[in-house]
């Protein structure tokens, strides 16, 4: 049998390949002779061989068939065998096959074997992909070799040693004895591996820590003799003395200061000068700037060295060097917390960083960002940060939307500067903002009273110019069925449209294909709302009679009952819409119940029993208007709470829990509670404990937990309307209520 | 470090080092995705991105990218170094390096690597070190070589 071909010459062969099949083809034909040379047993080609099966390896060819045949390289004594077997140990064997575990004693024999080189090469496959097995068995040697006065094996056994108590956390006491003058080594390689070491050992366990930081000022010391020292050919990397000692030490001495005071001020000044002293033109002095910096952060370090760390890394924001500006703002995120007032002075660098090309740094910047927003320099950041909503990536859309929106909640120096706000970002990044948005808008809407014509006129603007970003189309309909009055009355700054062109509008986007159902139950529902406000009530009526056979399922039922509000209920219209929407809404945000309103209106249901005869004075408190969005609401001293959550367990519930509190002196009698639901909802309600007729005393907490149980099948939305008099009765000069409920 | 991956323009793998244990399955896995995040990169791009729960570090010499994975308390700008540092070996080693002396001697090139870290920590900080020991091991290797036939009269 000829010769197996050599390495270079099927490189070269496969190379001249010009498809994928004729690649596959070579390769199957070798793969085939090698498999035939594998069963002779040819010991002479087996390292050819095997060397050409890792290049097939690499190009994506199984080649596990070749596993065997590195334990027996591994086991050959020749030296270009053992290294093209433990190179093939490295690639082909993993730890999940019990293969592996035969490497171990030629590993044991290899690692007492005279030449150094052979030597290394077992510690380097052991450090590289030893399995915890491997690890117990070999640690003894690992550990007999780092107290070695070569230092060729020591720096090696160190790194070993690293990997062995990483597979097996419990062997790193037997690693101890052998760390104790380690340090004392002048071969860089052997401090360089002991340090890491030891930086292993300390992570891991309280008590090496305790154990080690005895060594502080040992390390501090040779900190300080590298940077003193003159030009050492061997290790300098662009005039600074092995720096990748340097930042392992600094990365030492971090966690063995962190939290020790005596630590802390022992390294203090060593910090000082490497911070100061450090040439930062190339990257490798700014990475030693950096890990310095990471180090002071992290130990109790005194203010001045803090905020020296702080300016170092403002200088890096403004290096021209996009690394050192990536990894200057990941720092001062970490920081923001603790260091606030030192890192806002930066904030004018950091902002800049928003226009940066770079992807990741815009998104540390722009985190960062959000992160130093206060009271203070809000309108100055804002500016900023909607000058990036505008022109940012879509990736980011959505999460500078969610921070503006937070940054502004919290520190809006005005309502009409909160609302401009948010229309700015509806309008530009409308089609990004969460869902949850549109409810949490519409609440802080309603809650701005004063603000509420100049917003439905700046919303219905908005409306004209675009409606496809639902969102804003949603928050604007709503708005302009609510306030729909405000905006023709004249109350606004601008000329006021007339009713037609509103309703024009509102119907545009019922039709429109850019709504979505959502949006069109939100168009719907505000032309209904303008029945009350407008005086084109047949234009509306008609409207909504249209959409009575709409395809949209939705759309359909909620026509089809405002048409019966239209037909039996009109009086109650103006009432009942406030909050039939109130508490859809109300739905939507708690994300509760999607159900769908019944095809009729059931008519008011009356809970009352046999009270006591209200004396002269008594007085009906029509509590309907006032509800706000919170479910609470507080007239005459009575102060109402609705709260709804999903029963448990079954999820078509919804329990409406009306909390009543007697907040005034006197006591309040009469109390009386009605609701309206859709036929299609099934209406159970129960009075907790209260007995009736028992006077609230005054400033009693009412403890009237009305569950109002509501079945429907889920997929639907529903509407409650439910209005509660108060019947107060004035006793002597107070009043008095009755609460009077039936189960 | 978790893992070292030199690979070419077009996503071809010259050298994969790993240093944890991983099936081959999820090995090519992680590959083929990197290589896709890091190829689409453009060249204004710092050097350091967030992929999964690690950070990737990569460079790119010439016609070929030196891709590294390091832990999260790692510092990315002396892993440039690092990196650096390989490549300073390998132009050294085999003068004037191009990404053909890798893809001909890849096994040298692992050596080297070799050499210079262990479990993904660097073994020696001095270039003259790791140069010579690979010099020396490489001798080594010669005289194990079969020898051309008038050699075997002496042995």
């Amino acid at each position: 049998m000829p010769a197996p071909i050599r390495l270079r010459e099927l490189i070269r062969t496969i190379r001249t390949a010009r498809t994928q099949a004729e690649e596959r083809e070579m390769i199957q034909k070798e793969c085939a002779a090698i498999r035939s040379s594998f069963r002779e047993e040819d010991n002479t080609y087996r390292c050819r061989n095997v060397a050409k099966l890792l290049y097939m390896h690499m190009l994506g060819y199984p080649a596990h068939f070749g596993q065997l045949e590195c334990l027996k390289l591994i086991a050959s004594q020749k030296f270009t065998d053992k290294r093209i077997g433990y190179l093939g140990a490295m690639l082909l064997l993993d730890e999940r096959q019990d293969v592996h575990l035969l490497m171990t004693n030629c590993i044991k024999n290899d690692l007492n074997h005279s030449t150094q080189y052979v030597q290394g090469l077992a510690l380097c496959t052991l450090g590289c992909m030893g399995s915890s097995e491997m690890c117990r068995d070999l640690a003894g040697e690992v550990e007999k070799l780092l107290k070695t006065s070569n230092s060729y094996l020591r720096k090696k056994a160190a790194l070993c040693a690293v990997h062995v108590i990483r597979k097996v956390p419990e062997l790193m006491e037997m690693f101890l004895p052998a760390t104790k003058n380690l340090l004392s080594e002048k071969n860089h390689g052997v401090l360089h591996t002991s340090v890491v070491l030891l930086t292993e050992m300390c992570e891991r366990s309280p008590d090496m820590l305790l154990h080690f930081r005895k060594l502080v000022p040992q390390l501090v010391r040779i900190l300080k003799n590298l940077i003193m020292s003159g030009y050492s050919p061997e290790h300098d990397v662009s005039g600074i003395s092995d720096p990748f000692l340097q930042v392992r030490i600094l990365r030492l001495l971090r966690i063995l200061g962190r939290s020790d005071d005596d630590s802390s001020e022992a390294m203090n000044d060593i910090l000082a000068q490497v911070a100061t002293n450090t040439e930062t033109s190339k990257n490798v002095g700014n990475a030693i700037l950096y890990e310095t910096v990471l180090t002071i952060m992290d130990i109790k370090s005194e203010s001045g060295l803090r905020v020296l760390a702080i300016n170092i890394l403002g200088r890096f924001l403004l290096n021209n060097d996009k690394n050192i500006r990536y990894v200057a703002l990941t720092s001062l995120l970490k920081t923001v917390q603790t260091d606030h007032n030192a890192v806002q002075r930066h904030r004018s660098t950091i902002v800049d960083c928003l226009k940066d090309l770079d992807v990741s740094i815009k998104r540390r910047a722009m985190e960062l960002s959000f992160a130093l927003v206060n009271g203070n320099n809000i309108r100055g950041m804002m500016k900023e940060l909607l000058y990036f909503l505008d022109s940012c990536d879509p990736e980011f859309k959505a999460d500078c939307a969610s921070g503006v929106f937070l940054a502004a909640e919290k520190y809006a120096p005005s309502k009409r500067w909160h609302i401009d706000t948010i229309m700015r970002v509806l309008t530009t990044a409308g089609s990004y903002v969460r869902d949850d948005s549109v409810p949490n808008l519409i609440q802080l809407i309603t809650n701005s009273v004063e603000m509420h014509a100049y917003t439905v006129q700046r919303l219905y603007k908005a409306l004209l110019d675009d409606i496809s970003q639902q969102p804003l189309v949603q928050v604007s309909s709503w708005c302009i069925g609510e306030y729909g009055d405000l905006l023709v009355s004249g109350q606004c700054e601008e000329e006021e449209p007339i009713q037609d062109e509103v309703l024009d509008v509102l119907e545009g986007l019922l039709v429109s294909n850019l709504s979505t159902p959502v949006t069109r139950g939100y168009s719907l529902t505000a032309i209904m709302k303008l029945s009350t406000r407008f005086s084109s009530i047949n234009r509306i009526k008609k409207v909504v009679s249209i959409y009575g056979s709409s395809i949209d399922v939705e759309l359909q039922q909620r026509a089809v009952e405002y048409n019966a509000l239209f037909k039996k209920y009109d009086h109650m219209r103006f009432n009942l819409h406030v909050l039939y929407d109130l508490v859809s809404l109300l739905f939507q945000a708690n994300d509760l119940l999607d159900l769908l309103g019944g095809n009729d209106v059931v008519p008011v249901i009356q809970t009352t029993l046999p009270t006591k005869p209200a004396s002269a004075g008594g007085e009906l408190l029509d509590l309907l208007g006032d509800l706000s969005l919170s479910g609470r609401t507080t007239v005459n001293g009575l102060k109402i709470e609705f709260t709804f959550e999903r029963a448990n367990p079954n999820p078509n519930i919804a329990v409406i829990t009306i909390h009543a509190t007697n907040t005034t002196e006197a006591d309040m009698t009469e109390f009386v509670f009605q609701a309206a639901v859709p036929k299609v909802i099934t209406l159970g309600m129960s009075l907790s404990h209260r007995a009736p007729a028992t006077p609230v005393a005054g400033r009693a907490q009412c403890a009237l937990t009305k569950v109002a149980r509501y079945s429907v099948s889920s997929g639907t939305l529903v509407r409650l309307a439910s209005g509660l008099d108060v019947r107060c009765v004035k006793k002597q000069c107070g009043w008095l209520g009755c609460v009077s409920e039936d189960a | 470090m978790q893992f070292m991956l030199l690979f070419s323009r077009q996503g071809k793998l010259r050298l994969q080092k790993w240093y944890v244990p991983l099936s081959d399955k999820e090995k090519k896995k992680i590959t083929r995705e990197l290589v896709q995040t890091v190829l689409a990169r453009k060249p204004k791009m710092c050097s350091f991105l967030e992929w999964r729960d690690l950070k990737v570090v990569y460079k790119r010499y010439a016609s070929l990218y030196f891709c590294c994975a390091i832990e999260n308390q790692d510092n990315e700008l002396i892993t440039l170094e690092i990196i650096h540092r390989y490549v300073e070996l390998l132009d050294k080693y085999f003068g004037s390096v191009c990404e053909l002396d890798i893809i001909f001697n890849f096994e040298k090139a692992y050596f080297i690597l070799d050499e210079f870290l262990l479990g993904g920590e660097a073994q020696d900080t001095s270039k003259k070190n790791v140069l010579k020991a690979i010099e020396q091991a490489d001798l080594l290797a010669e005289e194990n070589r079969p020898r051309q036939f008038f050699f075997s009269l002496l042995s």
